[in-house]
């Protein structure tokens, strides 16, 4: 094994014998772009909603669920796609939630919520997974369209204008606080901060 | 002469029911049986946030404000999210009446009854629509004030 490390080293940090530095040099850059170009594009297809429905564990439980909210049907037309709200759009965060997303995959594999009623089972575990990380980052998927900055109070109701113009303007609430289960149903509540 | 009776009386019912459909009675569908109506076009549910003057002492209040996608089932109630006990000084929303946390022999409970958990069987959204029919309800006012005059 060891033998086989530092052949395998030897080979790799010798000069080349038969090919140009050009053709290394260039090669290796067209060979780069054509990789990093694949790479983003696979990555973006894992980001469509024909991707994140493509299984009947996401189709026919929070995808339905999904189309009769406003963010799914309203009357301007704008749609929130599932990797909007849950994937960060920031590069680095991206990436380290593609790769939590790997135990999706196994969890995919081997059927952990295959069933409607194994769904069901496991529903308040992973919406409370999406509570916990939407707290901790401020609730950034929301704000990524919904930007404080540009709220009009004037627009919104009393009830909603008193509640943003306090304890979301003093950073004391944040938006999952109040505004969970808006585009999916809710699991049992019980427990709950603000819902019990 | 038994045949001229039932004839008679023939008569008189189809006569009444034409006079019925002539006058419309009993009907709000404006349009003749055999055609589609166009449906009337949606209204907005009233969001004002103004309570509402009630018809009558045990009237439910009616609920000013929207409610569209507020889950009430088994798992959640997003009513009692603001209008439970607990939760009222956060939302400064009216709590429930003290009789939704009594149980039907009168017996007070630590959360509400499940008697009273569906709110929307009695209480509901208002929409600012022209009524089909006439309404001839008469507040208990003004029926007690006629009275003493």
């Amino acid at each position: 094994m060891i033998d086989l490390i530092k052949r395998y080293w030897r080979t790799v940090s010798s000069p080349s014998k038969y090919f140009s530095l050009g053709f290394l040099t260039i090669g290796g850059f067209v060979m780069g772009v054509v990789f990093w170009g694949a790479f983003n594009t696979a990555l973006e297809f894992t980001n469509t909603e024909t991707f994140c429905t493509g299984c009947h564990e996401m189709r026919h439980n929070v995808y339905e669920e999904l189309q009769s909210t406003i963010h799914f049907s309203n009357r301007s037309g704008v749609r929130a796609k599932c990797s909007d709200c849950h994937v960060p759009h920031n590069w680095t965060d991206k990436m380290a939630r593609k790769m939590q997303a790997s135990k999706e995959v196994w969890g995919k594999i081997f059927g952990t919520i295959n069933t409607r009623e194994k769904f069901l089972a496991k529903r308040r575990e992973l919406a409370e997974r999406e509570w916990t990380r939407l707290k901790a980052n401020d609730s950034l998927e929301c704000r990524n369209c919904h930007d404080f900055e540009y709220m009009d109070f004037t627009w919104q109701s009393t009830r909603a204008s008193d509640q943003h113009s306090t304890a979301l303007a003093s950073g004391e609430k944040t938006c999952i606080d109040c505004h969970k289960g808006i585009a999916h149903e809710l699991p049992n509540m019980s427990g709950v901060e603000g819902w019990d | 002469m038994k045949n001229s009776v039932l004839v008679a009386s023939i008569l008189f019912l189809v006569g009444l029911t034409l006079t019925a459909a002539a006058q419309n009675i009993a009907t709000t569908r404006g349009t003749a049986l055999d055609t589609e109506a166009e449906p009337p076009k949606m209204t907005r549910v009233d969001n004002s946030d103004v309570k509402r003057q009630r018809a009558y002492p045990m009237q439910p209040p009616t609920i000013p404000h929207k409610i569209d996608q507020y889950q009430l089932d088994t798992n959640a109630n997003k009513c009692m999210s603001c209008h439970s006990r607990r939760r009222i000084e956060d939302s400064q929303a009216p709590m429930v009446s003290v009789t939704h946390y009594q149980d039907r022999d009168g017996n007070f409970l630590a959360d509400i009854s499940a008697r009273r958990y569906f709110c929307n069987q009695c209480h509901v959204v208002q929409k600012q629509n022209e009524p089909l029919l006439d309404n001839e309800f008469v507040d208990i006012d003004e029926l007690l004030r006629a009275d003493r005059k």
